[in-house]
Order: structure tokens, then C-alpha cells, then sequence
């Protein structure tokens, strides 16, 4: 698709499957093979089903605080779909889809989440950023890394995520000048999931669209039902062909609505409806891709459950893993301070040890 | 060696080390047409060109974050401040983000990153242009700080900070920028991080001086010596890290210390010097260590006040005459 075809303004979404997985579009051609399209829906539900545990672990006291991804798993499978090897991820947190299919494994994902920092080295990944944590912090360094890509004259691209309160921070706007005017190769995707934490988007912006920023930094925008796998996925495509050919960046508003909590220690019923809450559930994007597959006679839905009793399976023996990874060493808490260790933080690292050796407690490894 | 300036200095290592290794580059604002506000890029981008001598759009926390995400990449980016005072709209991308990656990424990235500028008194640039920015960086664990207070320091400080993997907050002085004196012309010429200067010998005082206020604390030395105290003057250089050694060994020979510079005395590196020197070196004093810095008010707007605000000459002269008991 042409993405720069597309008005920002458009309050209206980019969008090919209607909330009963029937396509709207009245010439589409589908740009996916129907094994592509299993293939990500079984994505969506391993998704689903990693999301749901990790918030049981938590509530079994096994994992700290954890923000559930419920009803964004489109966007983010799509996202980590159309990533290749050499591109770059700079995640925010609510995409753990595209993290996985990126190469971090979920032991790793449940590592950081049981609060070892170790676990965002990500062995198997490559190209992929640790958690910024303060919002917005990571749109500046996704620029730089674009302007790195641009420097060494590499074809890869940089994709990034946001929320849509992340879209108030100055670092947001600062990073998106700095890509158009530097022309790098950065797909930046919102995640408009109508909450920051009790904020509505309305209370965020008087702006009718987030996709509209866009006009004032002078790149494509585009606003996207970020539930419909089938138009986020072209879309995706479609900015990720322009930066590649190095036209520059592009914004991409995903609607999508947090079904859940902000976090485990969040309770929405103080600041939303259950009406509201409800009207969400027909467009949740798992039951939308499968209706489509359902229409066209490509999937079973019985066959979920037995998929899901083997996800379930492979999800608890990773979080076991993580449970018995061994705890953070005495070494890792000053190794990486600096490239190399500092005398100073020699001297309090055998501190702490002679401490734990004069208490007579083992020495932690 | 060949007598440069202090800007100057530091403008060749920037060529030179940009020279011998491509993946170094600058960027900040009005540092390419222009050469910087003080002249310390001047030229740089006829010989290296607009993609490595880049002049970014007005937005600090933007070219912090840039160069973190640069650095990823494996560039090693030199960050120009204009003026080291708007460091505080950067701070998230400095403390929160250049000063923890390498932690949170467990050791996987590094990030030699160049945080660059001026600070201090010197031309009346008033309460937001004046101040001295180095203990946020020495409190906050995750940088290394360098404060050389001459030309030849400026030089060989600079190309250790270059070549180091680990994000350095290297700060100048406005008012030492046309100060000059004879510069190595090699083009290795480095100083090592966490070694001090004794600036000048003596067995009476230990003065302990920051930057702009190593001159101040040697002209105080030649009127102690006149009224028969002999003051060592040791300039720290780095003050993350701080090479404490090299004070201890003076202070056991002296008994005494002062500890001077430019930024505000309260909860100023100077508390850190000296408390360091109590730590480890009690039995060496005859007296309480001494602390000077500036008021804890806004830097006045007008040179003479701005003066008046932080330590002078006369100020080091009578602390040092205080810890000889004279
Ligand atoms: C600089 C900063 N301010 C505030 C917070 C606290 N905080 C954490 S998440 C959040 C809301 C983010 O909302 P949004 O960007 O829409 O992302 P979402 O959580 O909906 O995915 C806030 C305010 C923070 N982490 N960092
Ligand atoms: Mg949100």
C-alpha cells in the first residue's frame, strides 16, 4: 500500500475486517497466504494465553508487577511479523508479541518481570532495546538508532512503540523532528489503547486524531484499526517499504482498546464503565481474525483447545525455568556499572561480600 | 607541543580522534556553519561534512536520546551543550537512560557517549547560563566526570573521554576558553581519568581547587607563601573518578585542607572531597577540612556580583590561612 496516500486526518481507520471478520474493503486482494494468516492467529493466542498466566503468576506472588496486553495482540504480533533479522526493535512494554517474535524468550520475559534485570540482555535476540521504562524515553534513542542505520548505510529499518498518553511527552515530539528532519528510516507505531493509566485519550489531546502529529513534522500518518491483524499488517508492510526505501519515517496510530488493567495493581472500574468495557469485547482482535479464518473454511475452532492445553504447557515450563534461573549474583549488581569495574565499586562489592561472608549467610551466585 | 588555546584544544582532539576513527561524530546546536558558540567545532564541518559534524534542531533531551540510540548502533557520538546549564531539560536521557543502559541491558551495550560544554561565571550570562552542573553528574552513578581547568588538561582529558566505552560528562569553563599554554602535538597525547595534578609544591595547606578555581587557588598560594605558608595546590582533573590518593598523600605531609570550586558549597563535591579525606585520613589532620563554593543563590546577572557570589582569591587565602590556625 501506498502510505503516503493515506490523510492523517482521518478520524475514520484504515481497516479491512469488520468486527465479524467479514472483509469490507469491496476490491482487496489478500496480500497474505492463508498458512501466514494461521500462523499469526496461532501467535495471537500463544500471546493471549503467555498474557493470562503471567498475570496468574503474579497473583500467585511469583512475579512482580506485571501490564497485561489483552485486546492488543494484533498489533503486536503484526509488528513482530514484518521485522526482519537486521531491523531494530525499541520497544515500550504492551507489545510483548512483537518481543517474543523478535527472539526474547518468554523465560526471559517472566526473568525481568520476577525482577532480574539480566533477563533484558536477551541472549537469543538481537537488535532489540531494553524497556526505557520512563514514557517515552525510547522515542529519541529509536531516532538515533535510525540515524546509526542511515550512517553505516544499512537497508534495515528501526520500529518503535508508544503509547497514546507517551504521545504528550516532549521527548515524543522531540524524537519525531529529529527523524523527519534527519530522514531515518523509523516506523513508529501508537498504541492508542483509549487509557493511560486512568487518563482517557480525549483528556490526552484535544487532537481528533494521534496519526495528525504527523502532518506537523512533515511524514506520512496513518490511523489504523490496530484489532484488524489483516489492515495492521498491511499497513505495517506498507511503512516499512517506504522508510526501507529510504523516504523516510512514518507515524502509525494503532486504535486498540486495554482490555485489562493497567497493570496488576490497577483497578480500572474506578475511572471506566462496564458498558464501555463491553462495547470493546465484539472487536477484540483474537475472535476477529478467527471468524475470518472460520469463513474461509481454513481453521477448525475446535482445535483450540488442544493447542492451547500444548501452549499452556510450554508457557509453564518456561516460567519454571525463570523460577529456578539462579539469583541475581553479588557481581552482576556492580559488573555493569562501567565497561570495566571501577576501584571504588571493587571496594564496595567486597564490602558487601565480606558482610555476607561475616554473617555467614552463603554468598550469593 | 605548540601553544593553543583552551578552545582550541579541544576543537584539535575533536578533529583528530574524528580523523583516525570514522564512527566519531558531533552533534548540538549551531555547531556547523558556525563552529559553536565558542568556537570549539570551528570548522569541523568543511573537513568532516553535515553528517558527522550535525547541527541538530533546538531540543537537548532530543540529541541526548539520539546519541544513546547512535552509540547502539556502534557510532561514538560527541554531544556539544551550547551551555552545560540546559542539561536539566535532558536530565531523564541523561540519568534515567546514558547513565543506567548498560546495567539494564546486563552488560550488553556500551555507550561511549561525549556529553560536552561550558559552564560557570565569567561573562555576566546570568542565573541560567552561569551555573556549574558537575554534581548531578558525580551523585548519580553511571558517568564519568572530567573538569580540566588548562588547555593541555582540556586536550588529553578529552581524547580519554573519546576513546572511553562509558558515557563521560567532560565540562568546561567559559572563562578558560581563551587561556592558553603548550599542547602535546602527538596525536595519542592522552591523560588517564582519576589521576590529579599538583599544580604547585608546598608543606603548610593542601588547597583542593576545581576548574575556573585552580587559578584562583594558585594566585592564593604565591600571597600565602609571601606571609611565609607554603599551600599545594592539587587540581582532582576527574572527579568521577577522584583520585584521593594523591590528596591523602599531600594532607599527611600538610595536616590541612582546603577544598574550593566554583558550584554552590552546599551539598557540592567539595562535601564529597572532604568527607573523603575524613573517611580515610583523620589521623593526618591538624584541623577541620574547609569547604568553599559559591552562595546558595541564583548567579547574579552582573559580573561584579556573580564575582562576589563565589570563592576568590582573598577567600582561599583566609581559608587557608583559618586551617593553619594563622
Ligand atoms: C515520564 C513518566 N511519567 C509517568 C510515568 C508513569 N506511567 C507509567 S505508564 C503511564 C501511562 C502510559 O500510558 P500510555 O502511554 O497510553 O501507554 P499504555 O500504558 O496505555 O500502554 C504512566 C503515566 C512514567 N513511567 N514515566
Ligand atoms: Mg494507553
Amino acid at each position: 500500500m501506498d502510505i503516503a496516500a493515506y490523510d492523517p486526518l482521518n478520524e475514520t481507520p484504515y481497516q479491512i475486517l469488520d468486527a465479524q471478520g467479514k472483509v469490507i474493503l469491496d476490491h482487496w486482494e489478500q496480500s497474505l497466504s492463508d498458512s501466514e494468516l494461521i500462523e499469526a492467529f496461532k501467535n495471537m493466542l500463544f500471546v493471549r494465553q503467555f498474557d493470562t498466566m503471567a498475570i496468574s503468576y503474579q497473583r500467585q506472588g511469583r512475579m512482580y508487577t506485571y501490564p497485561p496486553n489483552l485486546g492488543q495482540e494484533a498489533l503486536s504480533v503484526a509488528s513482530g511479523s514484518v521485522l526482519q533479522k537486521t531491523d531494530w526493535m525499541v520497544p515500550s512494554v504492551r507489545e510483548m508479541g512483537a518481543w517474543y517474535m523478535k527472539g526474547v524468550s518468554l523465560k526471559e520475559l517472566f526473568l525481568y518481570y520476577r525482577g532480574h534485570e539480566i533477563a533484558q540482555r536477551f541472549e537469543q535476540a538481537n537488535r532489540i532495546m531494553p524497556i526505557t521504562v520512563p514514557i517515552a524515553s525510547q522515542i529519541p534513542h529509536a531516532a538515533g538508532v535510525g540515524y546509526g542505520i542511515k550512517f553505516h548505510g544499512e537497508k534495515a529499518v528501526v520500529l518503535t512503540f508508544i503509547g497514546d498518553g507517551g504521545t504528550s511527552e516532549g521527548d515524543f515530539h522531540e524524537a519525531l523532528n529529529f527523524a523527519a528532519v534527519w530522514k531515518v528510516p523509523l516506523i513508529t507505531v501508537i498504541q492508542n489503547n483509549h487509557y493511560a493509566i486512568s487518563l482517557p485519550v480525549h483528556k490526552q489531546t484535544a487532537s481528533k486524531t494521534l496519526a495528525a502529529k504527523s502532518l506537523s513534522y512533515g511524514m506520512p500518518g496513518i490511523r489504523v484499526d490496530g484489532n484488524d491483524y489483516i489492515a495492521m499488517h498491511e499497513v505495517l508492510s506498507g511503512s516499512i517499504d517506504y522508510a526501507r526505501q529510504g523516504n523516510g519515517p512514518v507515524l502509525i496510530e494503532a486504535l486498540t482498546y486495554r482490555r485489562g488493567a493497567h497493570t496488576t495493581s490497577d483497578d480500572p472500574k474506578k475511572y471506566r464503565t462496564q458498558e464501555e468495557e463491553q462495547e470493546w469485547e465484539p472487536k477484540d482482535p483474537v475472535n476477529r481474525l478467527r471468524s475470518f479464518l472460520v469463513h474461509k473454511n481454513i481453521w477448525n475452532p475446535d482445535e483450540e483447545a488442544e493447542l492451547i492445553e500444548g501452549y499452556r504447557k510450554e508457557i509453564d515450563t518456561q516460567f519454571l525455568e525463570a523460577e529456578q534461573y539462579p539469583p541475581h549474583s553479588l557481581d552482576d549488581v556492580f559488573a555493569y556499572m562501567f565497561s570495566e569495574l571501577p576501584p571504588e565499586l571493587e571496594a564496595q562489592k567486597q564490602e558487601y561480600q565480606d558482610y555476607l561472608n561475616a554473617t555467614a549467610q552463603e554468598p550469593q551466585k | 607541543m605548540s601553544r593553543k588555546k583552551y578552545s582550541v584544544a579541544i576543537r584539535d582532539v575533536i578533529a583528530e580522534e574524528m580523523r583516525s576513527d570514522p564512527s566519531v561524530f558531533v552533534m548540538g546546536e549551531d555547531i556547523g556553519a558556525l563552529g559553536g558558540v565558542f568556537g570549539c567545532t570551528r570548522d569541523l564541518q568543511k573537513e568532516f561534512g553535515k553528517n558527522r559534524v550535525r547541527d541538530t534542531p533546538i531540543a537537548e533531551a532530543g540529541y541526548v536520546g539520539t546519541g544513546i540510540g547512535a552509540a547502539l548502533t556502534g557510532m561514538r557520538p560527541i554531544l556539544d551543550f551550547m551551555y552545560l546549564d540546559f542539561v536539566y531539560v535532558a536530565m531523564d536521557q541523561l540519568l534515567n537512560q546514558a547513565a543506567k543502559l548498560r546495567y539494564m541491558y546486563g552488560g550488553r551495550a556500551t555507550l561511549p557517549l561525549v556529553v560536552r560544554g561550558q559552564q560557570g561565571i565569567g561573562r555576566g550570562n546570568a542565573g541560567t547560563h552561569s551555573q556549574s552542573v558537575e554534581a548531578f553528574f558525580t551523585h548519580i552513578p553511571g558517568f564519568k566526570v572530567a573538569m580540566p581547568s588548562t588547555a593541555s588538561d582540556a586536550a588529553g582529558l578529552l581524547r580519554t573521554a573519546i576513546r572511553d566505552n562509558n558515557p563521560v560528562m567532560f565540562i568546561e569553563h567559559k572563562a578558560l576558553y581563551a587561556s592558553s599554554e603548550e599542547v602535546p602535538d602527538d596525536p595519542n597525547f592522552a591523560i588517564p581519568f582519576g589521576k590529579a595534578a599538583v599544580r604547585r609544591q608546598g608543606k603548610d595547606v593542601t588547597i583542593i581547587a576545581t576548574s575556573l578555581m585552580v587559578g584562583r587557588a594558585l594566585e592564593a598560594a604565591e600571597a600565602l607563601s609571601k606571609e611565609g605558608i607554603e599551600a599545594e595546590v592539587i587540581d582532582p582533573r576527574t572527579l568521577l573518578p577522584l583520585d584521593l590518593d594523591t590528596m591523602l598523600k599531600s594532607i599527611e605531609k600538610t595536616g590541612r585542607a582546603v577544598v574550593v570550586h566554583e558550584a554552590h558549597k552546599n551539598n557540592g563535591v567539595g562535601a564529597e572531597i572532604a568527607s573523603q579525606i575524613m573517611e580515610a585520613g583523620f589521623k593526618f589532620l591538624d584541623a577541620p577540612v574547609v569547604r568553599l563554593g559559591a552562595k546558595a543563590c541564583t548567579l547574579p546577572f552582573s559580573l561584579v556580583l556573580e564575582n562576589a557570589v563565589v570563592p576568590g582569591v582573598d577567600d582561599i587565602h583566609e581559608a587557608a590561612k583559618q586551617v593553619c590556625y594563622k
